[in-house]
């Protein structure tokens, strides 16, 4: 039984489903109802599935919980505890406040996906009609489909989302407005919540320490509203009183050991600009700093604390950006490593007492000195090659402008490709490192085959694209396309699956695709193909063959090549 | 590309060349065919630094008789490493277009705290301690004791460099900091003794202002030097001030309490070594009695400073009687010490001169300037024959020798002013005395004198006929170079008053006023809000800094600074505001934004650029005059106005003025910059204030510029962005402000550089 398997994290009795009364059992994946008297489940739903909970509003004479499928339908309990109503709601809100927690745990995951899965497909036409075509059809299953290296560009420079910043201003935002009867009101939402625990990790930890153990949330903000630490005109009280004080202490650590840590531009390098009179007392040193009055140290306390904002805020934001970024950043610092030591080479074994955060630095500091040497107009090379790389979450929409929205079928209709395909390959040749194909093919092999593809090569000497575009009507036309496209992408993909000359041998792996995909191709030319060839031969009897037999044509050498292929294969063995 | 100046076949290292930096090198080979002094004025970010060094370089390949060397001062570190590089850039081209190195050795001095690559020393972050252990691995006596007694430690990269390094040369080629570790590192040679025996052969040497300017330094460093150099002063906006630093001492009660401390130890020392080795402070004092104070060869580790007066006024006598003795000197210092210590128990302020401080030394604690004068030496004699491992220790000490020397050497030109509190702190009691120079002439005659050509050059040396008068020399070439611009890369505004019409003016009497304080806040505010990127504000100083910042907080102005960009502050600790410009650089160039409150004459606004997008706008907030109050600098008024006749307000005006263009000129670098440099105060658009700016700055501060309120001001800031973000190529420059060699050449272009140059 599967709740013998489960923890049980609560069970409710008295609750009525569909006339019957049972219980209700709130189990670590599921929920789940049973019957009275009875050992076997009723009603189980796995928390993946349920979509919403709905409870019924407090007035209503019926105390009853609703839970929602992702797929539309829903089940409905009335708790009907005979110690009364309020009881009944007690039970109640035991489930809801239960599964309030344990719901988002399983929603993100699938949910994060399937949205995406869908926006995607919403949001790119082609990619719809492909999925239509491929998956709907049953040629491919939905699976396979999202791994075609095609939907992957797609969905994975979709994946890294990137998260908002921090306002600069947002504890200024937090506008305190007076309720009329000596008191303040701040308006406090989420957002700005979440702002002051990502830039100010101490208030995060009071915060962790602190609620719900010794005080609720309200009391907590009222206080972080009261402190000095949020009134930054004031001296940081040390007293033991202000529960923000040792915030402010905390800050300034971090503050400090960042200073300490981070190796300062040459540039901005303030204390090593100038050069100093050896054997004399320098400037500093001889000047004590005191502390002049209290105006002037409430003043500087509070450039402190803005600075301190600040440097918080910028460096909140980019824990989000650099994250992204590791992967480039890493691989350039390890080659810049190995260079020079601290400008010194190892010999003598001087350098090895050099400790490793400096060794980064030289080739930095030349860098930057050549970069502000540099004056670009005279110059005539173009300066900079190294260009940043751009990341495009409508690939479409860049190559084509924001207008071709509008008018896509249109402009699908006369790119004979997928457009996504090719978007996809320019992106992995744009950026180099993205996508490490190896070389299949020689460049002068590639420019023959793309001469026979052309009309008036040899694949292509019964294609008359001049007369047939006219001959042919629009939607004809499109479901051609179509074709094409689906037809297009399962062919790539049996390609893909033949090993490549020289290349490491093939794998059970691809064999098992290359099948798969063998065997999709045949399906899609008796699901899809067949159907709309003799759809053709009724309607448009005279060019009925020519429409596809270019496809039949692919076809047949895709299949034959893997006849050979599978031949050789068992050769082999 | 190589063109010819004057008949002077000149390697440029670029394809292209800007009309000034030619008509620059024009000017420049004027001067040095006449062997005398000039004074050049050309927009920072037109590539001053390149000009120069090409065609000196050329120069210098041409007629080797001529001029044998080019001491290139700058001020800072960075500054140093730039000219370094582009001098290799320069060598670079050379090798290129000739197929070989010109004959020419390149060599940069610094501290050794930025040359050292001794394991242990070179770890310490302190200047002053790494010179200290330093000299306590590598002074003569150490080294002897070391001979006897292996367990002395001694530095193994001097005694390579001493054993080997002195036979052969550099090889030629530029050596930044960088390079002459490695070469160092690479031989077991001490990097910094290597180029300090360098710079004496070396062709080319760059360093920072005080090995040349500063007299204790300089009898250390550069007294070898070639007559037949040209020397150049980069950056030389504030060369009058590091003339009179390097001359002025000031002492503090602290300094007394420290020397006290170290005279103590001294005399244990004498003490000691008496009983031990007496024969050694014999041996001394025969030396001196002979005169021979440079007997004992004076090894180059063992000199740390010099003295401190100019060579020319170092009596050449010998050390008098009563001095001579170990403990005579002791106690003669000592007495010293009591007299300055009393003098500085006062209640009110005591100005006066140097000789009526001699005056009164003589009266009260019996000591005559003769044996004043020798001070100095008479400490570092002794201290050598003590034997001082660690000079550090005895800084104090040190300066209350230089101070005896000079107040006795110098009557003319110095003033003391002894006071007994902080003008900002009447409460708190902390004497101080200034022995302060007031003539910058006095350091920088020497060096005219020496050289034969002296390059006094900047962005902003306007009015130029103010340093001529200041530093008491006579150039042959004086003159301004405007910018040729194909767009108008600068938008130099006047804004007086805010949107309330209330005139916004730091001065005195409405500096603090409401009104004003939230009319600067409103400017930078919509500033902040149009301008993209950074923006830079200068206030003229840290007092009004901390006050306006928390007038601000009060009025809401921080709170809707901070909706538009970030906010970085400078505060007076330099690590934290190092810190917090390379977080104002990182906003910056995340594209967040940033605002940065900088103060005028502060360490930011002298060393730091903000070119592109580091600093789109840069708004001076009021003039940046000196603090009026300030009793040397009324002193040197006085004496200003006494001995050149300039009147006390056109020095004051001419201060603040290029303090203030410094500040905006910060934010252009080369002509595909630009910025908006924003002059915030009334008094700005007066005829003596505007006609003192540089020219070039000048030129675009047209009438209609000069009296804008706040939102006129980011109208026209709004529509000359949207000019500025237009696509800008080569092609729209090329002939106007960017040359070819084909369009340098043609006649026309040449009259019309002719034309451009201002002579004054």
């Amino acid at each position: 039984m599967t709740t013998s398997s489960e923890d049980v994290l609560l069970s409710v009795g008295g609750v009525r489903y569909k006339k019957g009364d049972g219980t209700l059992y709130v189990m670590a994946q599921r929920l789940a109802w049973m019957l009275e008297n009875r050992d076997t489940v009723a009603v189980s739903h796995k928390y993946a599935d349920i979509k919403t909970q709905k409870i019924s509003p407090v007035g209503k004479p019926k105390v009853q919980l609703q839970v929602v499928l992702h797929d539309g339908t829903c089940s409905t309990f009335h708790f009907v505890n005979a110690a009364g109503a309020d009881a009944q709601a007690k039970d109640r809100d035991q489930v809801k406040m239960l599964l309030q927690n344990l719901l988002p745990k399983f929603k993100r995951q699938i949910d994060g996906e399937l949205e995406m899965k869908s926006r995607l497909l919403s949001l790119h036409p082609t990619l719809k009609h492909l999925y239509e075509d491929l998956v709907i059809s049953k040629v491919i299953n939905s699976e396979e489909y999202w791994n075609t290296p095609t939907l992957k560009t797609y969905t994975e420079s979709n994946n890294i989302k990137q998260e908002a910043g921090v306002s600069g201003a947002f504890l200024a935002d937090i506008q305190p407005q007076t309720d009329g009867c000596n008191g303040l009101k701040y308006n406090l939402t989420q957002d700005i919540i979440d702002a002051i625990f990502k830039t100010y990790p101490a208030v995060r930890k009071k915060h962790i320490d602190y609620v719900p153990n010794k005080m609720t949330e309200a009391e907590f903000w009222t206080k972080f509203f009261q402190s000095h630490y949020f009134h930054r005109d004031r001296i940081a009280s040390s007293s033991s009183k202000d529960l923000f004080g040792e915030c402010a202490k905390m800050d300034d650590q971090a503050i400090a050991s960042a200073m300490k840590h981070t190796t300062l531009d040459l540039t901005v390098d303030l204390p090593q600009f100038t050069e100093n009179i050896p054997m004399l007392p320098s400037e500093e040193e001889s000047a004590p700093e005191k502390d002049r009055g209290d105006n002037a140290s409430i003043h500087r306390n509070m450039i402190k604390r803005f600075n301190q904002h600040s440097i918080m805020v910028l460096k909140a934001s980019h824990k989000t950006n650099s994250s992204n970024n590791n992967n480039n950043s890493s691989n350039k610092t390890t080659n810049n490593n190995k260079v020079v030591e601290n400008g010194v080479k190892e010999s003598n074994g001087v350098g090895e007492k050099r400790t490793a955060e400096e060794s980064t630095e030289q080739p930095d500091k030349k860098k930057r000195i050549l970069e502000k040497l540099h004056y670009e107009d005279l110059e005539d090379k173009p300066g900079n090659e190294e260009a940043q790389e751009l990341k495009l979450s409508k690939i479409e929409r860049y190559l084509l402008g924001p207008s071709s929205q509008s008018h896509q079928t249109h402009t699908q209709a006369n790119n004979p490709p997928p457009l996504s395909a090719l978007a996809s390959i320019c992106q992995a040749w744009s950026s180099g490192q993205q996508c490490q194909r190896p070389v299949r093919v020689s460049a002068g092999a590639c420019v023959g085959a793309l001469g026979e593809l052309s009309p008036g090569g040899a694949l292509m000497r019964h294609h008359h694209a001049a007369s047939m575009a006219q001959l042919i009507p629009p939607d004809v036309k499109s479901e051609l396309h179509r074709i094409y496209l689906s037809g297009g992408e399962l062919l790539r993909e049996l390609w893909r699956c033949f090993p490549q000359p020289g290349a490491a041998t093939e794998t059970e792996d691809t064999t098992a695709r290359a099948e798969k995909f063998y065997e999709a191709l045949l399906r899609f030319r008796n699901v899809k193909l067949r159907p709309f060839e003799e759809k053709m031969l009724r309607d448009l009897t005279p060019l009925a063959t020519t429409l596809t037999r270019h496809m039949n044509q692919m076809i047949d050498t895709a299949c034959s090549k893997y006849a050979v292929w599978q031949q050789r294969q068992a050769k082999l063995r | 590309m190589k063109l010819t100046v004057d008949g002077l076949l000149v390697y440029f290292p670029y394809d292209y060349i800007y009309p000034e930096q030619y008509a620059y090198m024009l000017e420049l080979k004027r001067a040095l065919d006449a062997k005398g002094h000039g004074l050049l004025e050309m927009p920072s970010g037109t590539g001053k630094t390149i000009s120069l060094l090409s065609l000196i370089v050329a120069y210098m390949i041409h007629n080797p008789h001529h001029v044998r060397k080019l001491i290139y001062c700058s001020r800072t570190v960075p500054e140093i490493e730039k000219v370094l590089e582009e001098l290799k850039n320069l060598i670079k081209y050379y090798e290129k277009s000739q197929g070989e190195k010109p004959s020419l050795t390149g060599v940069v001095l610094t501290s050794r705290k930025n040359l050292c690559i001794h394991p242990d020393v070179s770890r310490e972050r302190e200047g002053k301690l790494v010179d200290g252990k330093c000299h306590s691995l590598t002074a003569s006596y150490i080294r002897e004791r070391h001979e006897s007694d292996n367990s002395v430690p001694i530095c193994q990269f001097y005694e390579g460099f001493n054993r080997e390094g002195k036979e052969s040369m550099l090889p030629y080629g530029v050596y930044t900091i960088d390079d002459m570790k490695q070469y160092g590192a690479d031989r077991n040679w001490c990097p910094y003794f290597l180029s300090r025996f360098a710079i004496i052969h070396a062709e080319i040497v760059v360093y920072s202002y005080h090995y040349l300017l500063d007299p204790k330094i300089a009898e250390v460093v550069s007294k070898e030097m070639h007559k037949e150099a040209v020397v150049v002063f980069d950056e030389a906006h504030n060369i009058d001030n590091v003339c009179i630093d390097s001359l002025s001492v000031k002492i503090t009660r602290r300094t007394i309490d420290r020397s006290t401390m170290a005279l103590q130890q001294l005399e244990k020392t004498v003490a000691q070594i008496r009983e031990a080795d007496a024969a050694r402070l014999t041996v001394e004092y025969e030396q001196m009695v002979e005169g021979l104070r440079h007997a004992a060869a004076q090894r180059e580790t063992d000199a740390v400073l010099g003295n401190p007066i100019l060579p020319d006024d170092v009596l050449n006598e010998v050390v008098p009687g009563n001095i001579r003795n170990a403990e005579h000197f002791l106690s003669f210092l000592k007495r010293f010490i009591e007299y300055i210590k009393t003098r500085l128990r006062i209640q009110h302020v005591v100005q006066e001169s140097p000789a009526g401080f001699l005056k009164d030394v003589q009266a009260r604690v019996c000591i005559e300037r003769k044996p004043l004068r020798f001070c100095a030496t008479r400490l570092s004699s002794l201290m050598k024959t003590l034997e001082i491992p660690d000079p550090s220790n005895f800084a104090s000490l040190t300066l209350i020798t230089h101070l005896a020397t000079l107040v006795s050497t110098y009557t003319k030109g110095f003033t003391i002013i002894i006071e007994p509190f902080d003008d900002k702190t009447p409460t708190v009691s902390n004497p101080i005395l200034h022995f302060s120079c007031m003539d910058s002439s006095i350091a920088m005659r020497p060096v005219f004198a020496r050289f034969q050509s002296v390059i006094i050059t900047s962005g902003t040396l306007s009015p130029l006929d103010m340093y001529p008068k200041i530093l008491d020399f006579n150039p042959v070439i004086m003159s301004s170079f405007t910018m040729t611009l194909a767009r108008p890369c600068i938008l130099p505004m006047i804004v007086s008053k805010g949107s309330d019409q209330v005139a916004i003016s730091s001065k005195y009497e409405t500096r603090e006023d409401v009104a004003v304080i939230r009319n600067y806040g409103q400017l930078l505010v919509e500033i902040s809000a149009s301008v993209p990127d950074g923006v830079v504000c200068f206030f003229t100083s840290y007092l009004y800094l901390e006050s306006v910042v928390g007038a601000w907080y009060d009025q809401g102005v921080v709170a809707s600074l901070q909706r538009h960009k970030l906010l970085f502050i400078e505060t007076q600790d330099s690590a934290e505001t190092s810190f917090a410009l390379i977080n104002y650089i990182k906003a910056c160039e995340s594209g967040r934004g940033a605002v940065l409150l900088s103060v005028a004459r502060g360490k930011v606004s002298e060393g730091v650029d903000f070119d592109h997008h580091l600093g789109r706008a840069v708004l001076m907030f009021g003039i940046p005059y000196v603090f009026t109050q300030s009793r040397i600098l009324k002193a040197r008024l006085d004496y200003l106005r006494d001995q050149f006749q300039i009147r006390e307000n056109d020095f004051l005006t001419f201060d603040a003025m290029r303090h203030a263009a410094q500040c905006v000129g910060r934010a252009l670098r080369g002509k595909t910059d630009y910025g908006i440099m924003i002059f915030a105060d009334k008094r700005f658009s007066r005829a003596d204030k505007r006609t003192k700016l540089p020219r070039w700055i000048q030129e675009h501060l047209k009438d209609s510029l000069c009296n804008l309120s706040t939102e006129e001001a980011v109208q026209i800031c709004k529509r000359w962005l949207r000019q500025m973000a237009q696509p800008f190529t080569r092609e729209d420059q090329l002939g106007v402000s960017l040359l070819t060699l084909a369009q340098l050449q043609s006649a026309e272009q040449q009259e019309k550089i002719e034309k451009q140059v201002i002579q004054k």
